[in-house]
């Protein structure tokens, strides 16, 4: 059972803004999918290892060598607010 | 030639290597096929086929390729059906489509599909739902939609897709074309805009068997951009099977159980029957942890979702909602951007992931799918294969399920086990239920495509499908 | 009135000095135009994946040898998710509950641990900016975005500020011989914050710690542990909590203030980074690693010991500066004798304190040859050790040879037998009655201002000694 104050921590936690609403639909339909998940948490897992990876790589290396990098043009083509070669953005610390 | 669209994708290659079609007439009447597209299956169409090209003689003969919109592709728009990366044009082409260019595969246009690949049926597309080319009521299926739509109706030679639960495998099967995911580690995912990293893994869409082999001998390879590939032991070569002889098929209790719809289970027991005739062995089996996949596939795939989708914020790409405050500029970016079930799935995995939560949830799905992989394992000492029906129901009304997500989740009931094992599986059409397609999967040991392929191969050739209705005419 | 004992701990980020980025083919720099060194993976753009540089875990595992740490034979990586302009991905890769290195010990303060990880990019406050109006605008450069780097974190094992200096200074030391790293503070590829907690003499169990940032110098660090240890103990002093924090230590003012957090709620969600696999350090990889260890620091001072015959003080003194102890063997290079080596350690220290105890004597106008010439000089007795010290502290002003500074002042040493210092003996006797009268009584000392005379008055040329014992015997010879 999730409550409007945990969909709001997470909501916050994400970085997603939600109108009033949506927090209430987030929250049941949140609470009914982990009411189906908290079936495995009823399995016995004592022992039994967690899978990170399926393959069974190791030491996927690069050798220290340079490769080309982008043209700045290029990188801020896409950008929404080019400053002086960089990317602008409201400065995290409040003035 | 008298109608290039009929020819399958390997027919119409041979026929450019042997000079008797002209590449260029081959990619035009796609491309005008797929610019008349009404079925919302593309989000762009190319102009015309590349000037560079590797000639007539590439083993793909230039025959035009339709590709999922979550590969990106240099200077070519590339959104992943999604409104945040709008219009993005990326600087760099994914590995897989590159080594396709490579072999003669030109770039046809981008598919549609489910925002970030969330999706069952392509109504989380931010660009509008695909439409069914059996029936445009219903849905083609996802996350791959559009490139199983785009194939099975004939206005793409054949395409690609990604599968991270059942993404190229479902949507093939609901719209009677052949979907193949490899084994994870087979393609590079690099360039492939990541939905869940330890699951996602490219692949083809195709009309027969024989067109999925020829597009996957040219996909596989180890990347030395993407750590997790692999160099693929051998070639994959084109199916020649004639029969199942010594082939033994497990059919496991747990997947083919209550929930599946009658007339699937129907196609799916008389393919069995089919098997055997061509010398299969069918037994049943168990995988006792299977029914606990979709639970874990739904905690571990939002979470590394969450993770990967936090690099759209609004600062170097896509859509910027500007603020004076940073965290406002953020949480309005990602709240304008994301469609409601990547909303959804972003918050599951973020919270499956926060702290006092993540042993409960991401920590127990990591071990359940420890025991999903150990079940395979134990049942492949005894079988070759394990068979199941691709979807549990056949293509569903538009908006049938959208009210309710855990309904829709169920769509992969049969399809999430494979990837969480990290092992290849398959969707070949096995007949018609109520005049729509239905699927029928096989799943195989790690680097098995080619003996998988093969017994498709035989089982195809004896079911005799027929796909031509659904081609669009004109 | 207690003593109170503070409790200090490291975490420090070590830039490695490879040629590029941590997970991509992207060249290091320092102070290039912003962003000309960007490619998909450390820009973070869509499909983009890491692949791990080989030569950042090869300098990992050198560090954790040279620390004495326990390399992991299989160590992992994850995902630390917070949202900031610096953090193209929106988490940062980085090791967590497997680290590369485990435990360790350098100079008698335990490590914790030694981690990999990529460094985050540069954040430019530029003020308002023409585009938003009246917002306050930061940019951000990539270029350092994805520079490997190493974290090491030491036990709370530091009990006093000045202890914390003299270890880093030990630890960039070894960093440098490494090669691992050019370790320069002012220029953040050495960067150190501090956890600081004070408790009453004795007690065992420790107080709480607050977090010190941005001390980006040597002395900063020791400036803004002793600031903070002495807020710590005003305030348990006057019965008030300390609350757990994170301080700014402003070098300017020398205050201490409180940061703002990046991420209010502090839940990174850390989990394994699906794009990268293990790290698996076999006993044949670590062990060619462990063939390329240079001499370190403790081992070059017993060789200093050892070799030169100096006092295991100073030669802790020099081999534990790296700059310091290249000076040395520089000097004698161009020494006439190894026996001169003693002494030419015992100048050093005298250098330094005229160019500042940081400074380079490398960058000083002191050459090593210099500084040999002159110490050779002092022990021929061709000059003076109060002059040889006026000549010192020219050579820092103004550089040159010595020999010619001390013929062009006439700085020579006057030995006992020159007629100059029995004159000046003479007219030290003659103007000094009181102090002649005591020693005269017996009283040795006295001659204290005698000889002050004389040295003087010779410029410091005379030979205390030799004064000394002339005064002696003519005060104690019935003559004058
Ligand atoms: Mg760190
Ligand atoms: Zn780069």
């Amino acid at each position: 059972m999730i409550d409007r104050d945990q969909v709001l921590h997470v909501a916050s936690l994400a970085r997603l803004a939600l109108s009033d609403e949506e927090i209430d639909t987030m929250a049941s339909e949140l609470s009914d999918v982990l009411d189906h998940m908290d079936k495995i948490r009823e399995l016995d897992l004592d022992g039994v290892k967690p899978t990170t990876h399926v393959v069974d790589l190791v030491n996927a290396l690069r050798p220290d060598e340079p490769e080309p990098s982008l043209p700045v043009e290029v990188i801020l083509a896409a950008a929404p607010e080019p400053v002086d070669g960089g990317f602008g953005v409201p400065s995290p610390v409040a003035q | 030639m008298t109608n290039l669209i009929d020819l399958t994708a390997a027919a119409a290659a041979e026929h450019v290597r042997a000079g008797e079609i002209d590449p260029a007439e081959l990619f035009d009447a796609y491309r005008s096929r797929a610019a008349a597209d009404d079925l919302n299956a593309f989000t762009w169409v190319a102009e015309g086929a590349p000037e560079a090209g590797p000639g007539r003689e590439a083993p793909l003969g230039g025959v035009p390729l339709a590709v999922k919109d979550l590969f990106c592709t240099e200077g070519v728009p590339s959104q992943a059906g999604s409104r945040i990366l709008e219009g993005y044009r990326p600087p760099y082409t994914a590995t897989v489509v590159a080594k396709l260019a490579e072999a003669g595969a030109p770039l046809l246009g981008k598919t549609n599909q489910d925002e970030f690949a969330m999706g069952s049926s392509n109504e989380n597309s931010g660009f509008g739902p695909v439409l069914n080319p059996w029936d445009i009521s219903r849905v083609p299926g996802g996350s791959s939609g559009g490139s199983a739509a785009a194939v099975a109706a004939g206005i793409a030679p054949w395409a690609i897709g990604t599968d991270t639960g059942g993404s190229i495998r479902q949507p093939a099967a609901l719209c009677g074309i052949v979907g193949l995911k490899p084994t994870y580690g087979a393609c590079s995912r690099y360039g492939m805009i990541a939905f869940a990293s330890s699951l996602d893994q490219a692949g083809p869409l195709t009309r027969d068997v024989t067109d999925a082999a020829l597009l996957l001998a040219h996909m596989v390879g180890r990347d030395r951009r993407d750590s997790t590939s692999l160099e693929f032991p051998g070639e994959i070569e084109l199916p020649r099977a004639e029969d199942l002889a010594g082939i033994r098929l497990g059919v496991p209790e747990e997947l083919t159980g209550e929930g599946i719809e009658p007339g699937v289970l129907e196609s799916f027991n008389a393919t069995l029957k089919l098997a055997e005739s061509l010398g299969a062995t069918i037994e049943s089996c168990r995988l006792p942890h299977a029914p606990h996949a979709l639970a874990a596939y739904y905690l571990i795939a939002p979470a590394e979702a969450s993770s990967n989708l936090a690099r759209f914020d609004g600062v170097r790409y896509g859509l910027r909602v500007d603020a004076d405050d940073l965290t406002e500029m953020y949480s309005r970016t990602r709240a304008a951007g994301f469609g409601p079930e990547v909303k959804r799935r972003i918050m599951l995995g973020t919270y499956a992931l926060s702290s006092g939560y993540y042993d409960a949830y991401y920590g127990t799905a990591q071990k359940v799918r420890t025991l999903i992989s150990e079940d395979f394992s134990t049942a492949f000492e005894r079988f070759d294969f394990i068979v199941t029906p691709t979807s549990p129901w056949t293509a569903f009304e538009l908006g049938a399920k959208t009210a309710d997500p855990y309904a829709m989740y169920l769509n992969d009931f049969c399809t999430v086990p494979m990837p969480l094992a990290g092992i290849p599986a398959m969707s070949l059409p096995s007949g018609l239920s109520d005049g729509l397609p239905v699927g029928f999967q096989l799943a195989g040991p790690a680097f098995s495509e080619n003996r998988m392929l093969d017994a498709a191969f035989a089982l195809e050739q004896a079911i005799g499908f027929d796909g031509s209705s659904a081609r669009v005419k004109s | 009135m207690t003593d109170w004992e503070p409790v200090i701990g490291l975490e420090i980020h070590v830039q490695l000095a490879t040629r590029t980025k941590m997970f991509c083919g992207c060249v290091l720099s320092f102070g290039d135009p912003p962003n000309v060194h960007t490619c998909p993976v450390c820009l973070g753009l869509p499909g983009a994946l890491p692949v791990l540089n080989a030569r950042a875990v090869r300098h990992g595992i050198l560090i954790g040898l040279a620390l004495e740490s326990e390399i992991a034979e299989r160590s992992l990586f994850h995902r630390k998710n917070y949202f900031y302009p610096d953090l193209p991905k929106g988490y940062q890769i980085s090791q967590y509950d497997v680290p590369l290195c485990l435990g360790g010990t350098l100079e008698g303060v335990r490590i914790h641990r030694v981690h990999l990880e990529e460094d985050a990019a540069k954040l430019v406050h530029v003020g308002e900016s023409g585009r938003i109006h009246g917002s306050d605008r930061s940019v951000v450069d990539f270029n350092r975005g994805g520079t490997p780097l190493v974290e090491i974190v030491t036990e709370p094992d530091f009990r006093s500020a000045e202890q914390t200096h003299d270890w880093l200074s030990l630890l960039r030391t070894t960093l440098k011989q490494l090669g691992v790293s050019d370790a320069k503070m002012e220029e953040g590829s050495l960067r150190c914050d501090a956890n600081v907690s004070v408790r009453p003499a004795g007690a065992s169990e420790l107080g709480t710690k607050t977090e010190l940032k941005n001390m980006n110098s040597f002395r900063f660090v020791e400036r803004g542990i002793r600031a903070e240890i002495e807020r710590q103990i005003a305030l348990r002093e006057a019965g008030k909590e300390i609350e757990q924090e994170t301080l700014h230590f402003d070098p300017v003012s020398g205050r201490l203030t409180p940061l703002r957090s990046k991420e209010e709620a502090h839940d990174y969600r850390y989990f394994p980074e699906p794009d990268l696999v293990p790290v698996v350090v076999d006993a044949e990889m670590r062990e060619a690693v462990r063939a390329e260890l240079p001499e370190l620091p403790a081992a070059r001072a017993l060789r200093f010991e050892r070799e030169f015959g100096l006092h295991a003080e100073r030669a802790r003194e020099l081999a534990f500066r790296a700059e310091l102890a290249a000076y040395f063997e520089g000097a004698l290079e161009s020494a006439s004798a190894d026996s001169l080596a003693a002494s030419i350690a015992n100048w050093i220290p005298q250098l330094v304190e005229r160019i500042g105890s940081d400074a380079d004597p490398a960058q000083s106008k002191v050459t090593p040859v210099a500084l040999a010439t002159l110490v050779a000089m002092v022990e021929a007795k061709e000059v003076g050790r109060e002059a040889a010290r006026d000549v010192l502290t020219r050579l820092v002003a103004e550089g040159g040879d010595p020999r010619a500074i001390v013929e062009a002042e006439g700085l020579g040493a006057m030995r006992a037998d020159d007629s100059g210092v029995a004159e000046l003996v003479d007219r030290a006797i003659a103007e000094n009655p009181d102090a002649v009268e005591q020693v005269r009584a017996g009283n040795a000392k006295a001659a204290g201002p005698l000889v002050g005379y004389v040295m003087r008055e010779s410029k410091g040329r005379a030979d205390g000694g030799e004064v000394r014992e002339l005064i002696r015997a003519r005060l104690s010879d019935g003559s004058a």
